[in-house]
């Protein structure tokens, strides 16, 4: 391996960006080129990411292709590596992301340079956060996302994109600087910044819980959790159809990778002791968010509450902390991922077409877009949780984990999936089913070329992973296991110092 | 034997004496040839500030001291005399074309600005209160001249005549603050006034030594512009013409902090949860105005003022760690600071539309497709003033934070990010205003001088990133000579 894999993935479409702020040339020849270029920049850091995923060896708990060199002064380094549990979100992100340029190629018709650059400008920032070993590089890159997510929301969003994009920017912020405060006070505590180091450090028990709060208020906003998920709906019924997408399906998961990378592994006592106040959090997203998507009058908003309420599910998965919940947790990010980008997408499709997304103004849609009923359909169900597509593993996995941790949470949260499956199908029947009696319907053409290629492989990867899960599971197999065996280990620890002070 | 003269080493203070006798010469050339000299005494002024620079870098390394140890070149000295006249000459190179399309050709302008420059580089160097007091006086006295030096205009009279009686009476407490520590301490060299208070103990010379030491305090926050002597601030920033505010922002506050930090550090490690109390209320209160005012400002260059505020009470979460890493932060902050507030005036002082300055946030509206270029620095240079990573703003933050957690100030650590939050919404409005709203009449061309600050400073700004470890082993180096 003689070429830095994982910097070429991540620094690539910073290439591509800066290649198109290059052009000019006026016009329809500037945007068609800016769209070929983005495009071409993101299949192919694509396609880097699965040269990774063949060279990854999934049977090593390590981290692989470690690249490090000297950085800031001190002994803060450019530090960059892999294991199972990082490696599926960077694919996911490199795999989504020319979804998105093509999902854009038309509906965006202004300052397409500049949208096309905040994208790729926003992709190194995602894989990085994924794949940065370091605390400080990990919140360089965790916390720059915020500015081109802005950028889009406020740029190219809906009427109330200001509101909105100040909203995202101003609540994600104040969770992350106290993070920040945490990072702090680790590499004074642990002398490094460096992850693998810090997984191993032991902190003790008072900052513990310190650092784990302020991590939990940098992560509960971005993932979101209930009470702080109110900026969600705003930027996503706000967002460019791309930006929910990747907001959805990436920018979230930020958050439960970092429950899954940090507060965990690193305050395990810390994130015993607190584990029921995520649970509660967790049941209450569940529950009162389905329910909040059970009156929403508009396509995205309904979405974005039930983006909430599948995120219950991780936090509560990851903290029940046991094989099976932790394995579910990562499996309902990726499945979410690709489930939720799929949906939003599904929007853009009658929005591009209407400029509406009141679902009282659609109805009927089978009649006239068969292709997009079904395509929707496999998405409402696997949003539902049904077997056989990828939203019933994720939930159902972490739901027997949870259920061995606490019985209660468990119970409650699968009446969530029944109130899930309630607002999924509602929506379903109010858009798709039906006679299709509105006049302004009447006309609507089913899917082109472009919406097929970007629907399409979503589709089959809903159902193929809902029927054969093995493959991502046992990817982030080995690294699961041994982050849980040092959680029983640093949690054995501290009940022997605890009967020992007695 | 009679005692001989003796004639102090010069060499130390070179730079300085290049400088006052470079400015002297400049204001013959100015006084017998005129104002249409006055273009060239501003470049030969910015030749002159470069090589003072390089006589800086020339000077022998290591602990230089001279004048009966008054005046003192150390590492912390050469960092914030070369960024001190990185600021001047910046300020110097982005007036010129303000001052010929204002019409307002003068050549005492950048003179005065060496003139300054020579007593913030003295200040900068004091190593006791005589020698300080006459680098501040130096300074601030051809500040006071340049603030009201458009004569005709009532607003930058008004300013100039605020800033001078406000500046006067800071110095009265300073002077006062002085005597007060001479008094108890008997002596103004640093070193004797740190010995002295060690040695005092809890003595009664005590309570007197830490009543000078508020005195001297206020001194220094009038001087860097901080709560709750920061009320000249908006006025002056507002009334003076733009590219002495851009000076005013950048290059004093420098020497002003050079000046707060060594004090503190040097003469007064023997009190120090005395005065880590008034520094960690003075950071605080300046960190919650700057946020809060300018939120409702509507122009620009008000909003300037309270970001400055807010920014230095930042900068001085540094100091009030009281470390060494806190100095490093001090130092750090002041470098990255300067280059965004440059970067930032260039592009104010490219606000120009039918041949009239603009200043209102709302002329920015739609910039972003009149000059898309001049829009994402800017946007740049903001979100760094916010701190949002990667860009050079975050890092200076992120130093002084890391050195106030080590000290254990965790409440101020933590107001102080919430604080950042709120001041990165006004931040934002002005990035809203030129990327999210309707263009109005594009601006007038930009002069080829701001474009140059603005490329030189918005590029370090967005690269800092890249390759920050030659300034932070700067700044550790300089952090250490205080030690």
């Amino acid at each position: 391996m003689s070429w830095p894999i994982l910097s070429v993935t991540t620094f690539l479409p910073l290439v591509g960006a800066l290649f198109i702020m290059m052009l000019r040339s006026d016009g329809e020849a500037e945007k068609r080129n800016a769209r070929w270029v983005a495009l071409w920049t993101t299949l192919i850091t694509f396609a880097i990411s699965l040269i990774m995923i063949y060279r990854f060896d999934p049977s090593s708990p390590e981290f692989q292709f470690v690249e490090r060199r000297p950085w800031l002064a001190g002994n803060i380094t450019y530090y960059m590596g892999v294991d199972g549990i990082s490696l599926p979100f960077v694919v996911l992100t490199t795999a989504l992301m020319p979804v998105c340029i093509i999902a854009s190629w038309l509906p965006i018709q202004q300052r397409v340079k500049e949208y096309m650059i905040a994208f790729l400008v926003l992709e190194t920032l995602m894989i990085g956060t994924f794949s940065a070993l370091d605390l400080v590089v990990f919140y360089l890159f965790f916390e720059g996302g915020l500015i081109p997510m802005f950028l889009i929301i406020g740029i190219w969003g809906g009427p109330r994109r200001v509101y909105a994009s100040f909203k995202f920017f101003l609540y994600t912020l104040l969770g992350s600087v106290l993070m920040l405060l945490a990072i702090m006070a680790m590499y004074w505590d642990a002398g490094t910044t460096e992850i693998p180091a810090l997984l191993r450090h032991g902190f003790p028990r008072g900052l513990q819980t310190w650092a784990w709060l302020a991590f939990f208020a940098s992560f509960a906003v971005k993932l979101p959790m209930w009470p702080v998920h109110t900026w969600l709906p705003d930027a996503h019924v706000e967002a460019p159809t791309a930006g929910s997408v990747i907001l959805a399906a990436i920018l979230l998961k930020m958050g439960g990778y970092g429950f899954l990378r940090f507060s965990l592994p690193m305050f395990p006592a810390a994130s015993h002791d607190l584990a029921p106040i995520v649970f509660a959090l967790s049941v209450v997203a569940v529950i009162y968010t389905s329910l909040v998507a059970l009156v929403q009058e508009d396509m995205k908003k309904l979405i974005a509450y039930s983006s909430v309420a599948h995120m219950g599910f991780v936090t509560m998965g990851i903290f029940a902390a046991t094989a099976q919940g932790v394995a579910g947790g990562i499996f309902q990010m990726i499945s979410h991922g690709i489930v939720s980008a799929a949906l939003f997408l599904c929007v853009g499709v009658v929005y591009d077409r209407m400029h509406t997304r009141e679902i009282a103004a659609y109805g009927g849609l089978v009649n006239r877009m068969p292709l997009y009923a079904a395509a929707f359909l496999v998405f409402t169900l696997a949003n539902v949780g049904l077997p056989g597509t990828s939203g019933f593993v994720g939930e159902f996995l972490a739901l027997i984990g949870t259920f061995r941790v606490n019985t209660w949470v468990a119970t409650l949260a699968t009446i969530g999936t029944i109130l899930s499956a309630a607002y999924a199908l509602w929506l379903y029947r109010k858009v798709v089913l039906g006679a299709l009696t509105k006049p302004s319907l009447a006309l609507i053409k089913d899917l082109n070329y472009r919406e097929m290629i970007t629907l399409g492989p979503l589709v089959i990867l809903t159902i193929l992973l809902g029927i054969y899960p093995k493959p991502v599971l046992d990817f982030s197999a080995a690294s699961v296991t041994q982050l849980l065996e040092n959680y029983e280990r640093a949690l054995g620890a501290a009940k022997a110092a605890a009967l020992l002070a007695h | 034997m009679p005692e001989t003269l003796e004639i102090p080493a010069l060499l130390p203070a070179l730079p300085e004496i290049v400088l006052a006798l470079g400015a002297m010469a400049l204001l013959m050339v100015g006084a017998f040839r005129g104002e249409q000299a006055t273009r060239s005494i501003d470049g030969a002024a910015i030749l002159l500030l470069i090589f003072t620079g390089a006589v800086i870098v020339w000077l022998p390394a290591g602990r230089l001291v001279t004048f009966g140890d008054s005046f003192v070149v150390d590492n912390f000295a050469r960092f914030l005399k070369l960024l001190a006249l990185t600021g001047s000459a910046a300020a110097i190179l982005m007036s010129t074309d303000y001052l010929a399309a204002q019409k307002q050709q003068r050549f005492e302008y950048s003179i005065l600005i060496l003139l300054a420059t020579t007593g913030m580089m003295m200040l900068i160097s004091a190593a006791d209160l005589i020698a300080l007091y006459l680098g501040l006086e130096l300074m601030s006295l051809a500040l006071y001249v340049v603030a009201a030096i458009d004569r005709d205009s009532v607003r930058s009279t008004e300013a100039g005549l605020k800033y001078f009686v406000l500046g006067a009476l800071s110095s009265g407490m300073l002077l006062y603050g002085a005597s007060l520590v001479y008094g108890f301490t008997g002596t103004v060299n640093f070193a004797g006034i740190a010995k002295a208070a060690t040695q005092g103990g809890a003595s009664s010379g005590h309570l007197g030594l830490v009543f000078g030491l508020v005195f001297l305090f206020a001194g220094f926050c009038f001087k860097v512009s901080v709560v709750p002597f920061h009320m000249w601030t908006p006025d002056v920033y507002e009334g003076a013409p733009t590219p002495i505010t851009a000076f005013f922002a950048a290059a004093p506050k420098v020497a002003g902090m050079a000046m707060f930090v060594r004090t503190t550090i040097v003469a007064f490690p023997g009190v120090v949860t005395q005065w880590q109390q008034i520094v960690v209320f003075v950071a605080l209160a300046s960190m919650v105005l700057g946020a809060f005012a300018a939120i409702g400002q509507r122009n620009i260059k008000r909003l300037m003022a309270y970001s400055s505020i807010g920014h230095m009470g930042f900068a001085l979460v540094g100091l009030a760690a009281g470390t060494q890493e806190g100095v490093q932060g001090v130092l750090i902050y002041m470098a990255i600071y300067v280059a965004m507030t440059l970067g930032t005036f260039a592009c104010i002082l490219s606000m120009r539309r039918d041949g009239q300055m603009v200043e209102n946030i709302s002329d920015l509206s739609g910039l972003a497709r009149t000059k898309p270029a001049m829009a994402f620095f800017l946007a740049m240079l903001l979100f760094s003033l916010a701190g949002i990573p990667p860009l050079a703003g975050f890092f200076a933050k992120f130093y002084v934070f890391l050195a106030a957690i080590k000290a254990g100030l965790f409440a101020l650590a933590v107001i102080a990010v919430v604080t950042s939050v709120v001041g990165a919404y006004y931040y934002l409005t002005i990035v809203k205003i030129m990327y999210f709203e309707e263009p109005a009449k594009p601006f007038e061309p930009i002069p080829i001088e701001l474009k140059a600050v603005l490329a030189v400073t918005g590029l370090f700004n967005l690269l800092f990133f890249v390759y920050p470890g030659p300034l932070v082993d700067a700044a550790n180096a300089a952090a250490k000579s205080l030690f």
